[in-house]
């Protein structure tokens, strides 16, 4: 048996996430979920059968109507983490889902090389998300911006109440109508599915293989990152410079 | 600056009355109009008085690629008046199907029309432009359907788009769209061009535009797809008399069942009411008499732009382009979750295999920890 030591790692506690963070991070996975679910049934309502008169009935109305809130807050949710991306501190700045420098595809491609093509080198362990995870949640504002438009574009011509909704009217107009526009609201709901399914497990993913708190950190917001890190406190890769 | 000859035409008033209609038909006429218009009470006398002074518009009605549904529809809205009078009295110069004329001669109507009346006269098209193969596949009179388009397309006043093969090309604009059928506003430039989509569009709908043009001398208010907003800002949906069972999310799930004989809502068997934008549901059709869905059959989103191509008939669900037309979005998307989970699977293994040493190290360092802590 070695009685070799292993290198025993000092750890020190890092506010990754900030409480806007995650509260933006968990709203929108209720709300999403929320939104698919009441989305499937919309699309393809369930024959249910019941002795109750018709007129006692208001299945699809409240499956709608809930569709439409969970709307709302999806929306609003969304404007505020695109203010987050300016007001919130570092690891929550726009400027690690967009890429703006050459860094930002190195750091890419060097994610590439260790953790999808799984080479053998030097591991990457970013504090906050890396570049590949940015430019993916980058996609998926955009999957966000589309599924607001194509939703509230829908809804627009239905909603009799405020100014907000009206905004949107021209949204079908761009799609030459409202038949191929739900459809893109719906193809694009996939993406979510996807999106969520992937996502949950590179979260395992890292935990398993960076052991920093990767799986509790969107519920505290901390990480837990070497003394090392700290030691060299090399500027991370896509930081913003402040 | 007013055509002269416009101005010497008789009005509508004094057209009705030599076609033998009393006032009081006269009078019904307006009132029915301006309801389909949307007009308010008080705005009857606008229509009355419109019809009375105004001198009757020149028309031009062509004829491409169609089914002449369109103008059977026309001849059928509910008024005889609309019928009787709005087509043979709004002075149709020249309509290949309805006019006694042919040949040479009728050429030679629309000719004397179209400099009589230039910039004065309405035109009416029915039926999409083949622009494929120059234009073979739609001749009139050695010419092709884009020449005449556009050469009574100049003097024009206004153009109406009559049905949806001139809104929007319709069936034979349908993939692979063999002759280019191609709609009226992609090919005038410079007009306004009305659209009246439907297949065909409502009678009442076609002669309530007409009529409104006449009283306001203007074109009526457009949306953002250039149809009237009077007919086109409702979704069938939203006036359909089987809402409260959508919202009850109650359905006909096969066209014999039981739910369909206590005419249950048609969601479920590809109505498309939710995505169509038509007056169906309150103008009805045949003298409303009834309208699709009354009969039991779902909407077929005549109205809409690309339906053929964009939805199945009895199917809510589409086929996801790329993909062979039996595959719906949710099939491609499930296959797509399958495959993901594969790769993912496939990466959990791989992490295991590559990346031994970081775990291994990571877990031993753990265990470390552990005993050194006491219990
Ligand atoms: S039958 Fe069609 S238009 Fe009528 S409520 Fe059902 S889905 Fe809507
Ligand atoms: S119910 Fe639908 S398919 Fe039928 S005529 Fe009206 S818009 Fe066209």
């Amino acid at each position: 048996m070695t009685t070799e030591k292993t290198t025993v790692h000092k750890l020190r506690r890092v506010y990754v996430w900030e409480k806007p963070v995650r509260l933006y991070h968990w709203l929108n996975a209720f709300v999403i979920i929320v939104l698919i679910a009441t989305g499937f049934y919309i699309a393809n309502p369930l024959a249910i059968q019941s002795g109750q008169e018709p007129s006692q009935r208001f299945v699809m109305g409240w499956v709608r109507l809930i569709h439409f809130i969970a709307a709302y807050v999806f929306f609003f949710n969304f404007l505020f983490r695109i203010y987050w991306g300016f007001a919130g501190n570092k690891y929550s700045n726009w400027k690690q889902f967009v890429p703006t420098s050459k860094k930002f595809f190195k750091e890419m491609w060097h994610v590439f090389k260790m953790d999808i093509l799984m080479l053998r080198g030097k591991e990457h362990m970013s504090v906050g998300h890396n570049a590949m995870a940015g430019l993916i949640y980058f996609f998926t504002f955009i999957a966000f911006l589309v599924q607001c438009l194509t939703g509230f574009g829908l809804y627009a011509s239905m909603s009799t109440s405020w100014w907000f909704p009206k905004m949107f009217a021209w949204v079908p107009y761009m799609f030459g109508g409202d038949i191929f526009l739900r459809q893109v609201h719906h193809w694009t709901m996939w993406f979510f599915i996807l999106f969520a399914v992937v996502h949950v497990y590179l979260v395992f993913y890292h935990d398993y293989v960076e052991g920093r708190g990767e799986m509790s950190s969107m519920g505290g917001g901390w990480k837990f990152i070497e003394e090392d890190v700290f030691k060299h406190n090399k500027e991370l890769p896509n930081a913003p410079k402040s | 600056m007013k055509n002269e000859a416009v101005q010497q035409n008789p009005t509508y008033l004094e057209e009705f009355k030599r076609k033998g209609y009393s006032r009081k038909d006269f009078l019904k006429f307006c009132t029915l109009m301006a309801a389909y218009l949307g007009l308010e009470n008080s705005s009857v006398g606008q229509v009355v008085r419109a019809m009375s002074s105004k001198p009757r518009l020149p028309v031009i009605w062509l004829h491409f690629q169609e089914c002449t549904c369109c103008s059977e529809s026309f001849i059928r809205s509910s008024h005889p008046i609309v019928a009787d009078v709005l087509l043979d009295q709004i002075s149709l110069d020249y309509t290949e199907t309805l006019m006694a004329a042919s040949g040479f001669q009728a050429e030679e109507a629309m000719k004397n029309t179209m400099t009589k009346y230039k910039g004065e006269y309405i035109l009416c098209v029915e039926g999409s432009v083949p622009t494929a193969a120059d234009g073979v596949y739609c001749m009139i009179g050695g010419k092709t359907s884009l020449q005449i388009l556009e050469e009574a397309a100049e003097g024009a006043k206004a153009i109406i788009a009559w049905g949806s093969c001139a809104s929007n090309g319709c069936v034979q604009a349908a993939r692979p769209n063999p002759t280019s059928a191609t709609p009226i506003h992609k090919l005038v430039k410079g007009k306004p061009v009305i659209k009246v989509p439907g297949c065909p569009p409502i009678g009442e709908v076609m002669a309530g535009v007409i009529v409104h043009v006449v009283t306001f001398g203007r074109l009526p208010e457009l949306d953002g797809l250039g149809r009237p907003k009077a007919f086109y800002s409702k979704r069938v949906h939203d006036t359909c008399y089987r809402r409260p069972y959508y919202d009850a999310g109650l359905y006909v799930e096969s066209f014999d069942d039981d739910n369909a004989k206590k005419g249950y809502c048609l969601y479920k068997v590809g109505c498309k009411g939710p995505s169509t934008y038509n007056a169906c549901a309150v103008t009805k059709w045949n003298n409303g008499t009834s309208f699709p869905i009354q009969s039991g059959h779902g909407c077929f989103g005549c109205s809409e732009e690309n339906y053929w191509d964009n939805g199945r008939i009895y199917e809510r669900a589409s086929a996801f382009p790329g993909f062979g037309i039996e595959s719906t979005a949710d099939t491609v998307g499930k296959v797509a979750l399958g495959v993901t989970a594969g790769a993912l699977a496939a990466h959990a293994i791989m992490t295991n295999v590559r990346k031994k040493k970081l775990i291994r190290n990571l877990e031993k360092e753990g265990k470390e920890s552990e005993h050194e802590l006491k219990g």
